[in-house]
């Protein structure tokens, strides 16, 4: 994934020189160690700004929406995805894009790589398979497969489903893997167990919505926690409206979610949330053998009825 | 002001001393959770050992969700539809391990909640009830830059003892007001030592804050340039609008009021709001003048880097804890944006 900068360089120099786009959305480099941000360059002499590396978190198909230009975008496996979401539900045109397909290894887990390390990180190199970090005097090299974010350990799209460009080599995509071991975890708990343990889990949350603004699938006009007229949930922090939010949160991506866990990089609270919104994926792919985001001509099985539709969910 | 010697044991026992004429509070661990400020349990003690709390010491004095008052729907009652006061608990509170830079952070606050104009009764009343023992930064961490906006990891503003870690579990603590003498006192805490051995630890503590910012030129700003700067949609580009860096911050004051109704018994309560959501400033006509989010993150640098600049000239509405900087899910670098702020030359 290394030297994918410089293509994307290339790719997006081009598409601004021959006026293919207005603008590309991709990542400038962050200004703290591990930390990207995502941004757009509109001025051919501005695409040196733009760099590639395992810190390439946050999905961009999120700042797509409704976006009235052309836009070239930089999308790994799960941004693509979600592009193709966004095409399914109207909120962007196949031909208003040019995808950029940044084929992924992995993204790191920043604040595992922090945890482990033990001090603050002032520097940050990696290279194909390592990444090393330095701080206080000492540093640590980590194998990156060993400090992979959770989802991206256990993703089985890597290469983008849909793309104009390629910055870099098709990978191989990861096929012997347990995605649901953490839900089968979950799903064995007596009721009780269960009530106590997303009790627990979201008892952090500051109701701050990062997981919700992150989420590319969220993008509805009004939030229904933001509605007034009926007033749906309750502003404060009490813990009934707190699991409301998240639980319908999770609902309302069912059948959507890409498994991109943008949201739980957003998270400042380092709130599990995808084991909601990942038991909602496992079902779609129990009952109706879906995944998101995967073809643009198909609609997902929560908004379409079919005669044979096997109507597990209203037993 | 002096300083006390204090051994791990006086420690110990001028903790439990305490308990009886204090309302304790300070950094609190929960398993797998960040350490964060609470109102600790008899017999709990304030852990010290962490860095600094995730979220900002603000909600001891300033909770995210404040109930204000309570009233009846019921007809039947005489007092029907009248909003009666909550009754609150403002005995004396001792606030350990607050960091200078979230004490710091409360004077600002005060100049919005206790001014000539208002005075919140809520605010004012819970912060008047505290006695802070702050615990002086001897390792800053990367992203700490208070000594960049008039503060440091051994300031005293808004602090009634700072506590200066001497080894072995034991402090150094410089009383700073009568209010931390009288603590000091209870706490049976009273062997005087040379102050002149803080001096030195302070001035190694500062030269361990490599994070600068200017804000010299702040003041000097015309504020409709800077508001008409063209950097904002830049800036505001990476933003997820989401509530992180105002919740996170020390100095961040803005409140939402709700009602909460269940059958006849209603409650009034206040919420932390956020000056990044649409709906901060949406009317009730269905106008926002803050439509687009860059209008939105706009108005948070502004506010803290100019707005309250020009209004108080007492700095930046920002102690340099770093939090928004950590917690930022898309690396938006209040340093960054202040530097562009304070450089800027308008065309």
């Amino acid at each position: 994934m290394i030297g994918y900068i410089d293509k994307i360089r290339e790719i997006s120099l081009k598409l601004l020189n021959e006026e293919k786009v207005d603008m590309v959305i991709g990542y400038r480099k962050g200004s703290l160690p591990m930390m990207t941000e995502p941004c757009f360059v509109k001025r051919p002499e501005d695409v040196e700004t733009l760099i590639w590396d395992s810190n390439c978190r946050i999905n961009l198909a999120a700042y797509l929406m409704d976006r009235k230009e052309k836009i070239g975008i930089v999308a790994k496996g799960c941004d693509s995805r979600n592009i193709i979401n966004h095409l399914v539900e109207n909120k962007i045109k196949r031909e208003q894009l040019v995808i950029i397909g940044a084929p992924c290894k992995g993204m790191i887990d920043k604040k595992a790589v922090a945890l482990q390390f033990g001090q603050d990180i002032d520097e940050y190199q990696e290279t194909e398979d390592q990444i090393t970090v330095k701080g206080g005097g000492t540093e640590k090299t980590f194998q990156k497969v060993d400090v992979l974010q959770e989802n991206c350990a256990i993703c089985n799209h890597r290469n983008p489903v849909v793309y104009d460009e390629l910055a870099g080599d098709l990978v191989e995509e990861q096929t012997d893997i347990d995605r649901y071991e953490d839900i089968r975890k979950i799903e064995a708990m007596d009721i009780d167990e269960k009530w106590n343990f997303f009790e627990d889990m979201l008892s952090p949350c500051i109701r701050c919505y990062a997981c919700r603004n992150a989420c590319p699938l969220c993008y509805c006009p009004t939030c229904f926690v933001d509605e007034s007229k009926p007033q749906w949930v309750g502003k404060s922090n009490d813990p009934n409206d707190t699991r409301t939010f998240h639980f319908l949160r999770a609902f309302h991506c069912a059948g959507r979610c890409t498994d991109c866990g943008a949201c739980e990089r957003a998270c400042p609270m380092d709130i599990p949330v995808r084991l909601l919104t990942k038991k909602l994926g496992k079902d779609c792919l129990d009952i109706y053998g879906w995944e998101a985001g995967l073809d643009p001509e198909q609609r997902p099985p929560l908004d379409t009825f079919k005669p044979d539709d096997p109507n597990v969910g209203i037993k | 002001m002096k300083v006390i010697q204090i051994d791990t044991n006086q420690w110990t026992e001028g903790l439990a001393k305490l308990e009886g004429s204090y309302r304790m509070f300070g950094p609190a661990e929960t398993e797998g959770k960040y350490p964060e400020f609470k109102e600790l349990e008899k017999g709990d003690v304030p852990n010290l050992n962490v860095p600094n709390t995730h979220l900002s010491a603000k909600s001891v004095v300033y909770p995210q969700s404040e109930v204000m008052f309570e009233y009846t729907l019921d007809e039947a009652k005489e007092d029907h539809h009248q909003l009666r006061e909550i009754e609150k608990d403002y005995s004396p509170r001792a606030v350990f391990g607050i960091r200078p830079c979230d004490a710091a952070a409360n004077l600002i606050i005060k100049r919005n909640f206790d001014s000539k104009e208002y005075r919140d009764p809520y605010w004012v009343d819970s912060f008047e009830s505290c006695v802070f023992i702050g615990h002086a930064c001897e390792n800053p961490g990367a992203t700490c830059f208070c000594t960049s906006v008039g503060f440091g990891p051994f300031n005293e503003d808004g602090l009634d003892l700072l506590l200066v870690e001497s080894g072995n579990g034991g402090f150094l603590a410089k009383v700073i007001t009568d209010k931390g003498a009288v603590l000091a006192k209870s706490a049976g805490w009273e062997t005087e030592t040379d102050a002149a051995a803080l001096e030195p630890l302070k001035e190694q503590a500062e030269a361990k804050i490599r994070s600068k910012v200017n804000t010299d030129q702040l003041v000097k700003q015309d504020a409709k340039e800077l508001f008409d700067a063209p950097f904002w949609e830049d800036i505001g580009f990476a933003c997820l609008n989401c509530g992180t860096c105002t919740y996170s911050c020390p100095t961040c004051w803005c409140f939402d009021i709700q009602d909460e109704v269940k059958d006849k018994s209603g409650i009034r309560m206040r919420n932390w709001d956020s000056c990044m959501y649409p709906l901060f400033t949406l009317e009730g006509s269905g106008h926002n003048p803050r439509p687009e989010k860059h209008h939105r993150i706009r108005q948070r640098f502004m506010h803290k880097l100019k707005y309250y600049v020009d209004k108080y000239q007492a700095g930046v509405q920002c102690v340099g804890c770093g939090r928004c900087v950590r917690l930022c899910p898309v690396n938006i670098d209040i340093r960054t944006v202040c530097e562009k702020m304070n450089s800027y030359k308008p065309a």
